[in-house]
């Protein structure tokens, strides 16, 4: 019955598809109706192949196949947004690389979109996707709720990317960094993520542990605020059903405080709480050790969350924002330092009594990197909330390189991490193809963040400094043009740690591929049975 | 833990008991320096959004107890600025354009404001050495080369027209015939005096067509670039 209703589902949206494509006023809509005509078209074959069939009971069994897949999205989009990385960072390095056939699609302004979303939402997002579904179903002892739910959620946000991705190049966007998705694809983040939050709180409920595990507190809190972010912000009335654009709810500096109130804690979110949660489930069980504090998890937890929606004013200091606001959203993120490195002490103490896996154990390595640089970026980003510091920092490459410490070096190390430890797991192999390969890529990466971030501390300081720069009478010293003309050599230090960051990944996927490829079977099934 | 934490080996500490996949938690204490820092964070916060303008009433907010106002800074700091120069401002203002060379202290004020106007609104096309960008039409202003006129008065014309502009009526104009495709000239003629033009600048061209061409250009090129192909400022026709 279930079977047949889908099937009807996916026949009406394949049909309303094409007819949208048929009557689109711009060719992003056409082509974003087309995708979902075709994804809803081979979806409904899928259904219809096994429509009917008896579903064995697999009740007693973990739903991994879904992690699985999200294994194979997160290294997929990691390394398609590290290359568009690569590529625009070069741009910008060598503006020459616009090139003028490519104008309207392939330039600087079309693809930085694409970059922060692929990384962000295409790789962070099926990283936290799968991480959640993995952690959510060990730590309950009970499968994904939902039967079939996961795979929704997982396809549903694939078919996000592909939309908002080709919208970007054909230039269907919101204009609201981090938030750029039209309308429609809006719609869609909605379902999908509502599903998500239905199968991980169902997860929870028919858990069979007495308790819910920290990890999930903060993955819920990331679910649930990023709905809420999402809602608020992309609040839009479309200028037509048949159409990409759309006209904000809110205007002016309203417009100005609600993206940053969700820009901010996009990062809160997204990027904090959710890979806290990763990191408290899988750092303890790559070292084999408890986690430190079960206190310290409490009180970090609730102050994090509390104090981190309140921090995002800092993001418009000396602009048309009131003063108080601005003072407010100061204040929460300097207070906000202590309850950032709570997370950091947990995963880090959680080593005590095994430093020596440091020598001997690349992953570990890579894991307490990233809890480093989480440490520093989330002690940097207090400081640049500073209104006296802001002032400096403010527009300058400076910001650009405090968010790629945290996106390179806490978001993708914790994740290569995860992979490493997931795929030999998920797959069923009895260890990685090589720890040679982890630790050239441990090093790569490594080494391209330094670089990454060094040169932006510099040209950031450096332009913000040549900015400000006046003479006796009080007029500016120099040109926009000289400042850029200034950070050439940076920008070619930057790019370069980007290509090695990329390279890194490069060897990763190779390694996970080997891995599955080339490892003998595991003997015992470790990863099955929840405890009944 | 309640009781007050003694100092052990992480592996001392009893844990909580829960076991989650083989996750346990410790119960270890918070440690010391970081809630005491949480707690300093906070009270700094306390007193800094009672000093500074923080928190929203119903019609404001509060001032803060010092009465600090960013606008009220940028304002005070531009009015600073603006007293200190307010004198050599008025000599400016009321000096006559060619006198500006004559008083060093006033030269040297024009020269600095000059600069900082032209790297605002000027370098984003002329570059901001002044080099101009030739290939997409944005003249060399370093040469002695002058579309318009070198002196003050026509460099003070042209920036305050502008040129080529249609919003302002005192804006110069100036546009050469499509002598090929109107038909002002056969193929052949525009030939030779492309050759003439050369043999004017001393390149490399075909004495026989650029003889010819000299008949072509005296009757249809000199009327604004000057039987010698010197050019004419007044109309931007070049050289």
């Amino acid at each position: 019955m279930w079977d047949y209703l889908k099937l009807i589902g996916l026949g009406l949206m394949a049909i309303l598809a094409a007819i949208a494509a048929n009557y689109a006023h711009d060719l992003a809509y056409q082509v974003n109706a087309v995708t979902v005509m075709l994804a809803a078209g081979i979806s409904f074959l899928f259904v219809l192949r096994t429509a009917g069939d008896p579903r064995p009971n697999l009740q007693h069994e973990y739903f991994d196949g879904v992690v699985r897949a999200g294994a194979i999205a997160t290294a997929f989009w990691g390394v398609v947004g590290f290359l568009v990385g690569v590529v625009i960072a070069t741009q910008l390095a060598f503006p020459q690389l616009n090139f003028e056939w490519a104008q309207g699609y392939l330039n600087f302004g079309r693809l930085r979109p694409l970059h922060t979303s692929a990384v962000i939402f295409a790789f962070g997002g099926n990283a936290l996707i799968m991480s959640s579904f993995y952690i959510v179903q060990r730590t309950s002892a009970a499968r994904l709720f939902g039967g079939s739910l996961g795979w929704f959620v997982f396809w549903g946000w694939q078919l996000v990317i592909v939309l908002a991705a080709t919208g970007y190049v054909l230039g269907a966007t919101q204009g609201k960094e981090y938030a750029e998705p039209v309308w429609y694809v809006d719609i869609l983040i909605t379902v999908v993520w509502v599903a998500f939050l239905v199968a991980f709180m169902g997860t929870l409920f028919k858990r069979k542990e007495p308790h819910i595990y920290v990890a999930n507190w903060f993955l819920l809190a990331m679910i649930l605020t990023v709905a809420m972010l999402h809602l608020v912000n992309n609040a839009a009335i479309p200028v037509s059903i048949f159409g990409s654009a759309q006209v904000q709810l809110y205007a002016g500096v309203q417009d100005a405080m609600v993206q940053w109130w969700y820009g901010h804690n996009a990062v809160g979110f997204f990027l904090t709480a959710g890979f806290l949660g990763m990191m408290y489930y899988f750092v303890p069980k790559q070292a084999e050790r408890p986690v430190y504090s079960y206190k310290l998890s409490i009180i970090h937890f609730w102050a994090l969350i509390f104090l981190y929606i309140w921090a995002g004013p800092h993001h418009l200091h000396y602009t048309a924002l009131p003063d108080w606001a601005s003072t407010l959203g100061m204040v929460f993120s300097v207070i906000l330092w202590m309850p950032s490195w709570g997370g950091m002490i947990n995963g880090l103490m959680t080593l005590s009594g095994a430093w020596d896996k440091l020598r001997t154990d690349p992953i570990i390595r890579m894991m307490v990197v990233s809890i480093g640089f989480y440490g520093m970026s989330t002690f940097e980003g207090p400081m640049m909330s500073i209104k006296a510091v802001n002032s400096l920092s403010h527009y300058t490459d400076w910001t650009i390189g405090h968010v790629h410490s945290g996106a390179l070096g806490w978001n993708g190390m914790i994740t290569f991490g995860v992979l490493y430890y997931l795929v030999p797991r998920l797959w069923n192999r009895e260890r990685l193809y090589s720890l040679k390969l982890v630790s050239w890529h441990f090093w790569l990466a490594t080494i391209g963040i330094v670089l990454y971030a060094s040169s932006m501390w510099v040209t950031g300081i450096m332009e913000g400094l040549m900015w400000r720069e006046v003479d006796a009478n009080g007029f500016l010293v120099n040109a926009f043009a000289d400042t850029v003309a200034a950070k050439f050599p940076m920008y070619v230090v930057r790019a370069l740690g980007g290509g090695l960051f990329l390279t890194g990944a490069l060897i990763m996927c190779y390694n996970l591929w080997m891995t599955v490829r080339a490892q003998p079977q595991r003997v015992t099934q470790h990863a099955a049975v929840p405890a009944e | 833990m309640c009781a007050k934490p003694i100092k052990k080996e992480p592996k001392q500490v009893e844990t909580t008991g829960h076991n989650w996949d083989g996750i346990e938690e410790l119960n270890n204490p918070m440690p010391r320096w970081w809630v005491w820092t949480f707690y300093a964070t906070i009270v700094w916060g306390i007193g800094y959004s009672v000093a500074y303008p923080a928190w929203p009433l119903i019609t404001g907010a509060t001032p803060g107890l010092i009465g600090s106002s960013t606008r009220a800074d940028v304002a005070a700091e531009i009015a600073r600025v603006d007293a200190g120069n307010a004198e050599i401002k008025a000599k400016l203002v009321a000096a006559d354009l060619n006198g500006i060379g004559a008083d060093p202290d006033l030269a040297a004020y024009a020269e600095r404001a000059g600069a900082a106007v032209f790297r605002t609104n000027c370098s984003t096309c002329h570059g901001s050495g002044a080099a101009g960008f030739e290939g997409k039409g944005y003249p060399n202003l370093l040469d002695d080369d002058w579309l318009w006129g070198g002196t003050m008065e026509d460099i003070h014309l042209t920036i305050t027209h502008g040129i080529r502009n249609t919003t302002d009526p005192d804006a110069r104009y100036s546009e050469m015939p499509k002598f090929g495709v109107d038909e002002l000239l056969e193929e052949a003629q525009i030939g030779q005096v492309t050759e003439y033009v050369l043999a004017m600048s001393g390149q490399d061209h075909d004495a026989a067509l650029a003889a010819e061409g000299a008949v072509v250009f005296v009757d249809n090129c000199s009327g604004c670039h000057m039987e010698d192909g010197a050019g004419d400022p007044t109309q931007g026709a070049r050289r």
